[in-house]
């Protein structure tokens, strides 16, 4: 696997996900045997159609659903327990944040919840904000900033507990592509400054190549993985490496995996 | 925001001030109109005070009756504002307890429908022959008209709270404590304004109304008892005077309330900010 930006890094498992199923109260197959390794410091995306389950794992790992059968460990736990509240950072696809409260004390909002005080956060509040380049919208409420900026306030708020774990659902949907494209950038240079390990989940084939360095693809109809490719290509990425043929490359290599699970019945996307 | 050379918003901000200044002027002149066309009318027709008393003879009668007028006033202030809180206090705790508990919901939401539909008129009687102390019945009578609207309310605020936000609560761990004072109060508040609203002024005519009904008992001293009694004795002028009286309550009541919701909800509720056009 080509890290090379990312030497330092242990490849001990954080997630091991085995033969897991989801169903819903409906009946619905929301996963079916999915089976799965990440490593610490990787950058993987859940690519797929809707339907897929894309989400639904991502929420299991989050500890958010439950698993209908399997088991999932994160850094060995099961989700949600043990493993402590601080080691993951969730990021939705709508900026999910409080509307009556400012940029600051939606930031500060994992940190007060595991009681830390106002006084103590603040240093570490302005770190995060710095970072996703909104320092000076501290005191703005949400419904004054853009949807990038919300996005990118979202994104502080899931760093601000210092997680080992990003876990990301569609989060630049919603969003024009400029505006992506300067996402994406940010996202590549928090997850190597931080040396985080990111899940990515997206349906579009060109973000989740110019971002991870592995592409788990997955299928509807029951939600299953069914390509797990590997990315090459060095880090740090920029927008030039759009253009490099490894891209392209690789973004036909995930295309036609993509296609080949959309079967000729169920093109509804 | 306020970086722009000034001169490019002198324009702007000139038409806003006259906006602001028309937004008093204008209702004070129509109600003033209205008045002087109302006391023009009763001398050129000589319309005699007992039918319908000139707004000048209304104000004297506020003078002269103003220290009993006065007296009735605070005591329905007091019912007032009593049962306005008596209804928060039961709105909220039992809003709390059916949004956490659907059995519970279920099982005693009934009870709230029939307070509230069965005409207050119709129970004050009941009420006042089971409770001896009148005040004590006036307030149950008032508290009732006010209650559902906050109950109602707050259990739709609290269940109001994003699912998303709620599954981040859920992430970090939140406690049932810090889950409620820092996801569903703020998500219940503009529900809870909104009831706010409405139940101020069903409080104060659940007060009025519940005096009616008690006031040929004759112990109750609010400003009902005086429209009653004036009417008895035929003080059509004193009865205008008390009228007015509860008028000035209610629009007191309205303005505080409103008052209080832009405050609590001006810097981030949809329904409190005013936009720039």
């Amino acid at each position: 696997m080509n890290m090379a930006a990312n030497t330092s890094v242990s490849s001990q498992p954080l997630i091991e996900i085995e033969s897991v199923y989801k169903q819903y109260a409906t009946g619905v197959v929301a996963i079916s045997d999915m089976s799965l390794t990440i490593e610490q410091g990787q950058f993987v995306s859940f690519l797929g159609p809707s339907g897929c389950g894309k989400s639904t794992a991502l929420r299991m790992i989050a500890g958010l659903s439950e698993t209908s059968a399997g088991k999932i460990r994160v850094n060995g736990h099961a989700p949600g327990n043990g493993s402590g509240p601080h080691d993951i950072g969730f990021v939705f696809q709508e900026p999910t944040l409080m509307p009556w409260a400012t940029v600051f004390e939606n930031v500060y909002l994992p940190l007060r919840l595991s009681g830390m005080s106002r006084k103590d956060a603040a240093p570490r509040i302005e770190e995060v904000l710095a970072q996703v380049g909104l320092s000076k919208f501290a005191k703005a409420y949400p419904r004054e900033l853009s949807g990038g900026m919300k996005m990118r306030v979202s994104i502080a708020r899931a760093l601000a507990t210092r997680p080992r774990l990003l876990l990301m659902d569609e989060p630049f949907a919603a969003l024009d592509e400029m505006t992506r494209f300067k996402l994406n950038n940010d996202v590549l240079r928090l997850w190597q400054d931080h040396g985080l390990t990111v899940i990515f989940v997206t349906h579009s084939v060109y973000e989740s190549v110019y971002l991870s360095n592995r592409v788990v693809v997955m299928a509807a109809r029951p939600g299953r993985v069914v390509a797990d490719i590997t990315i090459p290509g060095a880090y740090p990425r920029a927008e030039n490496f759009r253009t490099t043929k490894e891209y392209t490359d690789s973004c036909q290599i995930v295309s036609d995996a993509l296609n080949e699970t959309l079967g000729t019945d169920d093109i509804d996307h | 925001m306020s970086t722009e050379t000034p001169i490019l918003n002198s324009e702007q901000n000139r038409r806003a001030r006259i906006e602001r200044r028309k937004a008093v002027i204008m209702p004070t002149l129509a109600i003033v109109i209205a008045l002087l066309v109302w006391e023009g009318l009763v001398r050129y027709y000589e319309v005699p005070h007992y039918l319908i008393p000139a707004p000048s003879l209304v104000a004297e009668t506020l003078v002269k009756d103003g220290p009993s007028l006065m007296s009735s006033m605070l005591f329905t202030i007091k019912l007032t504002m009593l049962s306005l809180m008596c209804a928060i206090a039961g709105g909220v705790i039992l809003g709390m307890i059916f949004a956490l508990s659907r059995t519970v919901e279920m099982s005693f939401f009934p009870f709230a429908v029939i307070l509230q539909v069965t005409p207050v008129v119709a129970i004050a009687p009941l009420i006042l022959i089971y409770v001896r102390d009148t005040f004590t019945a006036l307030l149950i009578c008032a508290w009732i008209v006010a209650f559902f609207p906050i109950l109602s309310n707050t259990v739709i605020g609290l269940r109001s709270a994003d699912h998303n936000l709620r599954d981040l609560f859920k992430l970090y761990q939140a406690t049932p404590l810090q889950r409620l004072r820092y996801l569903l109060a703020p998500s219940a508040l503009p529900y809870f304004m909104a009831a706010l609203k409405i139940a101020g002024g069903l409080s104060l005519i659940g007060a009025v109304v519940a005096e009616f009904v008690a006031g040929t008992a004759g112990q109750s001293t609010g400003l009902a008892s005086r429209i009653l009694e004036s009417s008895f004795r035929n003080e059509i002028p004193r009865m205008f005077a008390a009228l007015f009286l509860v008028s000035v309550l209610g629009i007191l009541i309205f303005l505080a309330t409103s008052w209080l919701s832009r405050a609590v909800l001006g810097r981030w509720h949809e329904s409190e900010i005013r936009r720039e056009s």
